[in-house]
């Protein structure tokens, strides 16, 4: 059986609309996005071509350009899109109130 | 119905390629196991020397990491060696007690260093080189001692002595030819690689059989068959390898030096295959990856039964990785009495080039120096390519010239275009044919082709024009990025006439066809706009590049380097402390001078940027940004016996001037007192060069992808000219250029004579002067902007939580 927690990260108004933030709980360094107001998504910090961290990408609507070789990953299912292929770790983001948690 | 299970026994290079292949040709077809003896995901052995020279991490040289063999469903077992195959039953037992069955069994067990049987072998601090963990014994060896031995001047002898070399070791060859490399490269070759390694401080012991290896537990040093002796407190082997046919050879499978297959890789017991190193073909075994791979290729295609030509033995070729020795050979290349060959060499550069002939076919070659000709070269010899072919290669660059055609016209299909990212000629001509592509831009977003250093460039242009031939129609309107149809001068003519002032507003204006546009769009909507409105517009740091975000420049690791702005590249023992303390404090990891006259932090982590900043308390340097990076100065008059002019003050000055501004591109700069030119005016965005009685500029000069030299633009009697005339230049190419055009192509495409018209009405530089002033006067240090401001101090937090 799979066990899922919630972690907090944080209130909304401390993540900039569209610029990344690096979340490290234990092992895993998440790349946390705040897409618009009250919309995040979350992929793991590491592009699959270089391990580039994806949190210092520019942002453009749903996708992430990574800032070492412009890989362009969705951050809806974490797909990395054409000409390249991969996908990188997604992690669920839930805002209760103005508290913003990640599922581990 | 279940899937047929498919066992790959070595978990290396050539067996994983050809399951790559197989995946590539079917997907589902078979339930895969792979079993590996060393405790990793399949690595690229070639690149161990960039481990061993320490240009690579372990993890930069692995080729299929877990995740890979995760998701295409491969069972792996690592730190397994397979120890019993019953073929009876088409099981295979592991030493760790697995036992998997199978329908088709792969061999691709590799080989082993051969340790040479001399007294003395098994003394520690004796090691081959083959794989990660030999890698792991020699860096950790050369921590303690300084004295080492490598016995073999092959290949892979000679790459080793190199890593030891970078680990600082004192580093001696041993070979018992007199010659290195014999069997890829032909005498005088040898010769020429020797010295070039030599003079690297690699040490050589030629005709030297080794006797035995001196010590008592530890080795300390070799005798030779002639009774003399060289210390040595690290031994490396690197005398040759043999194929790995222990296991195929107690269970029944026909091995000769390596396990025997026929031209479709089968062993003589039916359903188990042979490929790599390990596999013996028509006498033959390889231990080069070219051939390897050609070999997984067929039996791939014969496991998922695709149609193949049978396997018919490879041609080969080297390329030497030994830092600063280029050398390249293939195919036969020795001299033989009914052999021809073309010869070129000459000493001062260190060039040497010979190419065979037999029969009027081209049957090898031998390259020293200059490399070039290599792939072209190899395909030839592969072919049997006629000797009047030769004239192509050799006298290619010379037609190009005179006759206007285009090398891509001769170049093969499968010749790579884009070296960076692996796009051969022939990809990107089935992408122009199938996708009826008719731009470089589509055809980088298909085929990734010119997409990292954009060198190759020119040649897909060549090649879509060639491609296209009457269909072609060159078009003089580039649209920015993909995004959009609209081309730099249409989108910026609209962000005036149109008074638009946000990105998102062009976007949605001129209809972008994505809504939120992309990383090559929204960092230049940014600059046109920035332009456009000095005064009114708000930089979006959203739509920045990260080194421009966080002022500082992004490294592989995800650190930071930081340049301090010094004026004019002078310093003062204050500021070296400065400097000095802060590396100390925050454990900076590399400091050093860069290209530019300025020092260079590299390392830092994101969250100190700002208290990095503080103690610095020096102006941003603008390493990382397309804007002023530096103004480069020669010692001038004041103390050079050549110098005509005060170059560190006129430096000093411009860089003062210019510093903030952002431009399309990065701009560099320098000021030299004399025509010497020891700042290198003559290679920058705007050089001056001091003369008696005056000063030289020169603009579009430049040292990087597109070496261009710069043309002179104009020559002024006075300080405040030079300022003038660069500054007025600088603000055209500010309000014309395309983003990310630097002077060199800029100065190409609208040509100096009509840059040289615009601004020979001093009206008109005032004007430029003017808003070039407008743009200055809101710019701010952004150094000091992150350290007082909390809204974007925000941006180097991390959140841990622990």
């Amino acid at each position: 059986m799979r066990v899922s927690t919630l972690i907090k990260i944080g209130t909304v108004d401390e993540f900039q609309v569209n610029v990344g933030k690096l979340v490290e709980i234990e092992d895993h360094a998440i790349a946390v996005f705040r897409l618009a107001d009250r919309k995040f998504n979350a992929v793991e910090n590491r592009c699959p071509h270089k391990g580039g961290p994806l949190a210092e990408g520019i942002v453009s609507g749903d996708y992430v350009f990574c800032p070492l070789h412009d890989w362009k990953i969705d951050l809806k299912d974490g797909n990395v899109q054409a000409p390249d292929h991969g996908c990188v770790k997604k992690f669920d983001v839930t805002i209760e109130g103005e508290e913003v948690f990640i599922t581990l | 119905m279940d899937k047929r299970k498919l066992v790959l026994v070595g978990n290396g290079m050539a067996g994983v390629n050809c399951i790559e292949h197989i995946l590539k040709l079917k997907e589902q077809s078979y339930e895969i196991t792979i079993f590996g003896t060393e405790p990793h995901p399949n690595y690229n052995r070639i690149q161990l020397s960039y481990v061993l020279g320490g240009s690579s991490k372990f993890e930069d040289i692995v080729l299929n990491d877990l995740e890979w063999y995760e998701k295409n469903n491969i069972h792996l077992y690592t730190g397994h060696t397979v120890t019993k195959i019953d073929h009876e039953h088409r099981v295979v037992h592991t030493d760790k007690g697995i036992v998997e069955s199978y329908d088709e069994l792969i061999l691709a067990t590799g080989s082993n260093p051969f340790i040479l049987p001399i007294p003395g072998a098994h003394l520690s601090n004796v090691i081959s080189y083959r794989d990660i963990k030999d890698c792991e014994k020699m860096i950790e060896a050369s921590k303690t001692y300084k004295k080492a031995a490598v016995i073999g001047g092959g290949l892979l002898g000679l790459e080793a002595a190199r890593g030891l070399l970078n680990l600082s070791m004192d580093v001696t060859v041993i070979h018992v030819m007199d010659t290195l490399m014999e069997r890829q490269l032909d005498p005088i070759a040898s010769k020429l690689l020797q010295a070039e390694l030599e003079a690297q401080g690699m040490k050589f012991r030629m005709n030297a059989a080794t006797e035995e290896l001196i010590g008592e537990d530890r080795v300390e040093g070799l005798r030779f068959m002639d009774g003399s002796v060289l210390d040595a407190d690290l031994v490396v082997m690197a005398v040759g390898i043999r194929p790995n046919v222990e296991l195929a050879k107690e269970h029944g499978i026909e091995v000769n030096r390596g396990i025997v297959v026929n031209d479709y890789l089968e062993t003589s017991v039916p359903n188990i295959y042979a490929v790599g190193e390990c596999a013996e073909h028509r006498g033959n075994v390889y231990g080069l990856v070219a051939p390897l791979y050609e070999q997984g290729q067929v039996l791939a295609k014969r496991l998922a039964k695709v149609e193949t030509k049978p396997y018919e033995g490879s041609v080969l070729s080297t390329k030497l990785k030994v830092s600063g020795v280029d050398v390249f050979s293939a195919g036969e290349f020795i001299d033989q009495p009914d052999t021809k060959a073309y010869r070129f060499q000459d000493d001062f550069q260190g060039v040497y080039k010979k190419v065979l002939v037999k029969d009027e076919t081209i049957i090898g070659a031998v390259l020293f120096g200059e490399i070039d000709e290599g792939v072209r070269l190899f395909q030839m010899i592969r072919n049997g390519a006629h000797e009047k072919e030769l004239k192509t290669i050799f006298s290619r660059a010379k037609t190009e010239k005179e006759s206007g055609t285009s090398q891509v016209m001769d170049m093969a299909d499968d010749e790579l275009i884009c070296g960076c990212n692996g796009v051969s000629k022939g990809t990107i001509v089935q992408a122009i044919n199938e996708l009826g592509l008719d731009s470089v831009e589509s055809i980088k977003g298909c085929t990734g082709a010119t997409r990292s250093c954009g060198g190759c460039k020119p040649l897909v242009q060549d090649l879509l024009q060639c491609t296209l031939g009457d269909n072609f129609q060159k078009v003089e309107k580039e649209p920015i990025c993909s995004c959009t149809a609209l081309s730099r001068d249409e989108v910026v003519e609209a962000i005036r006439s149109m008074k638009l002032t946000t990105t998102k507003e062009v976007m949605n204006v001129l209809e972008w066809n994505q809504e939120n546009g992309c990383s090559k769009c929204r960092p230049a909507l940014n600059y046109y706009l920035g332009m456009a409105w000095p005064k009114e517009y708000e930089d979006e740091r959203t739509s920045r590049f990260v080194n421009e975000r966080l002022h500082a420049n992004i490294q592989k690791d995800g650190t930071y380097s930081v340049v301090p702005r010094i004026y004019g590249g002078v310093t003062s023992p204050e500021q070296m402390r400065k400097i000095a303390d802060v590396a100390d404090k925050y454990e900076i990891p590399m400091v050093k001078i860069t290209g530019g006259q300025r020092i260079d932090l590299l390392g830092v982590k994101k969250e100190d940027l700002p208290n990095v900043w503080a103690d610095l308390d020096m102006p941003s340097g603008y390493a990382y940004a397309k804007a002023l990076r530096t103004v480069k100065t020669c010692v001038g008059e004041d103390f050079c016996r050549f110098g005509t002019q005060d170059s560190i003050q006129m430096g000093i000055d411009m860089e003062k001037r210019f510093e903030r501004l952002w431009t399309p591109h990065k701009v560099k700069m320098a000021v030299s007192a004399c025509p010497r030119n020891c700042a290198e005016s003559g290679i920058k965005d705007i050089g001056v060069v001091g003369v008696d009685g005056g000063w030289e500029l020169y603009v579009g000069g430049n040292g990087g992808v597109h070496l261009r030299g710069g043309d002179l633009f104009i020559k002024v009697k006075t300080r405040e000219e030079v300022l003038e005339w660069s500054s007025a230049f600088i603000q055209y190419y500010r309000e014309t250029a395309k983003y990310l055009e630097r002077t060199s192509h800029w100065v190409e495409r609208v040509e100096l004579e009509h840059i040289q018209e615009v601004l020979k009405d001093e009206g008109t530089r005032a004007e430029l002067i003017k808003r070039m002033d407008e743009a200055l006067e809101s710019s701010k240090d952004p150094w000091k902007e992150a350290i007082e401001e909390r809204s974007v101090r925000q941006m180097f937090e991390k959140v841990t939580i622990s």
